[in-house]
């Protein structure tokens, strides 16, 4: 095979059990192991190549977490000291109670009596955005929610896609013109919710500290519902055709809906679905 | 063999099915996702179908099942009560499907890099919806197709086959009729370094008639792997395709970055 030729071997696919190149003269990255003085791919997707490493980034995996990803996961546990979260990666995160803001955002040390009352802070199945902070040394990720933007999520719906089609952007919070906030995980979770105003978000004074952990909704008004299952209902179509998302496909394909004059449950038609996604691909 | 209703192999050298000798049935592949499945795989093999649906690698269920320096894979295999010609609900303590589960199991351990995985779990849930023989071929086939698709690392493709011999002349691909009659064999290989990963017999096979059985089920099995695998580049190009050529390749090089120790 020839790597020499950049063009075509970032763009070539590759197989489990396929030799990719002599390890005399590269390196073997993820997604590939070395035989018998061959580099051979472990799984099917495309070669990438940085200098002398020859990587395989298969083309639908789990999540593999990086240090400052933005990440939405769910509590499945609570433990001594830390929380156990799900966030469609190999193995749960771990959000260490030193790692959370107290209500209030009081800086202190975690005492004892936090640690009593973590189920008020996180309950088992509570939604959260957080931040990768760091890793263990099993692999496991360590995640933070240590800023005033992440923390419990409510007001909103989850939607889950395959982590590859969330690209990495300047920003993961969007706010669609529909007032409907957007979370997009880089793990493929999304969260869709109603549009919480700048100064209510980040206003050191008169900031409702307990609002922070609360658990009840807000009042959601009938029209930004159906904003919303209609914005989530768009995700799972771009998804299922394995559209990347971005903030420009995600506006560009909720102005198409509205002008199209579609509502949310239309939208769970097949032609109206196959209609969107070649409206966007025409598009980008 | 003469007690036998059916002639398995005619004078002109047709099987009952109206195959030569060495013909494989036709094969099937469908690597659509299913719900929530990490990955997803339904093969055919003729007449018999198998839905696998891979979960993983993710947080095992069970602490004592975790083992820190590797993944741990569990299979489960069920049958459809419709599967057979008999109507008949196996329920899920059955022997045989235990046997079948762990025959699978075994298979692909030493072929899935479990040690990039150290502390998570790997499920494997196979649903067979229609048998006419070569049920475990089929099941192997099925899994490793749903295993690439989930994006698990593997050596190689691992591509079963089985085989029989019918008087002293051989047979690849057995349907129900031909297993229920001749002795035959299942072989899984991987076709890159012709290691076999699997052999079972059921039957009692002369040992004289055993290796020539043998390297033609290896033969059929590359032809599989062709088969396997033009379906999965087929897939990877629709879905890279899909998602468009541009992809930023420069991102996400050093992964493994800070690394801390628990407390």
């Amino acid at each position: 095979m020839d790597l020499d030729d950049d063009e075509a071997l970032n763009s070539k696919l590759t197989c489990p059990g396929e030799a990719i190149t002599s390890s005399h003269a590269y390196m073997r990255g993820h997604g590939t192991y070395v035989d018998s003085d061959e580099v051979i791919a472990s799984v099917a997707g495309t070669i990438e190549r940085v200098n002398k490493l020859v990587t395989v980034r298969a083309v639908h995996t789990r999540y593999n977490p990086e240090v400052g990803d933005l990440v939405v996961g769910r509590i499945t546990e609570v433990q001594p000291r830390r929380w156990k979260v799900d966030a469609n990666s190999r193995q749960d995160a771990v959000l260490m109670l030193s790692s959370v803001n107290l209500p209030g955002g009081v800086q202190r040390r975690k005492l004892e009596s936090d640690e009593l009352q973590m189920r008020n802070f996180f309950e088992e199945s509570d939604l959260l955005v957080a931040e990768v902070q760091a890793f263990f040394s099993d692999g496991a990720m360590s995640l933070h929610t240590r800023s005033l933007k992440y923390g419990k999520l409510r007001n909103g719906q989850l939607v889950t896609v395959p982590p590859i089609l969330v690209r990495r952007l300047k920003s993961h919070f969007l706010t669609l013109p529909c007032g409907v906030d957007l979370i997009l995980g880089l793990n493929g979770y999304i969260w869709v919710s109603k549009h919480v105003k700048e100064n209510e978000q980040e206003g050191e004074e008169g900031f409702d500290a307990e609002a922070v952990y609360s658990n009840q909704n807000d009042y959601i008004e009938e029209a930004t519902r159906s904003a919303i299952s209609r914005v989530t209902n768009i995700i799972s179509i771009l998804a299922s055709h394995f559209m990347p998302l971005t903030d420009v496909v995600l506006l560009g394909a909720y102005e198409w809906v509205v002008d199209q004059d579609y509502q949310a449950k239309d939208l769970l038609q097949e032609d109206v679905g196959d209609a969107l996604v070649t409206a966007m691909r025409g598009r980008t | 063999m003469a007690s036998s209703r059916i002639e398995v192999l005619n004078q002109g050298g047709y099987r009952s099915d109206g195959r030569k000798q060495h013909e494989l049935r036709s094969i099937a592949i469908d690597l659509a996702p299913q719900g929530v499945a990490d990955g997803a795989a339904t093969i055919t093999h003729g007449l018999t179908t198998v839905l696998v649906s891979v979960f993983g690698p993710r947080e095992a269920k069970l602490r004592s099942q975790t083992l820190h320096d590797r993944a741990t894979i569990s299979v489960e295999v069920g049958v459809a009560a419709f599967s057979t010609g008999e109507r008949r609900k196996r329920s899920k303590g059955d022997k045989r499907l235990l046997e079948l589960a762990s025959t699978i199991k075994a298979t692909f351990e030493p072929v899935i890099q479990t040690a990039l995985y150290p502390r998570s779990q790997i499920d494997i849930y196979l649903h067979v919806l229609e048998q006419d023989g070569s049920l475990l071929q089929t099941c192997i086939n099925g899994t490793t197709l749903a295993l690439i698709n989930a994006g698990i690392p593997l050596l190689d493709f691992v591509c079963a086959v089985s085989g029989g011999v019918h008087v002293a002349s051989p047979l690849l691909d057995l349907n129900q009729l031909e297993e229920n009659d001749v002795p035959h064999l299942t072989l899984a290989l991987m076709p890159k370094t012709k290691k076999i990963t699997l052999v079972t017999m059921e039957t009692r096979l002369h040992v004289e008639r055993f290796e020539e059985i043998f390297r033609l089920a290896a033969r059929a099995a590359e032809v599989i792997h062709q088969e396997m695998r033009a379906a999965i580049r087929i897939k990877a190009n629709t879905l890279v395709a899909s998602m468009g050529s541009t992809r930023a390749t420069v991102d996400g090089t050093d992964r493994d970055g800070n690394h801390m120790d628990e407390d």
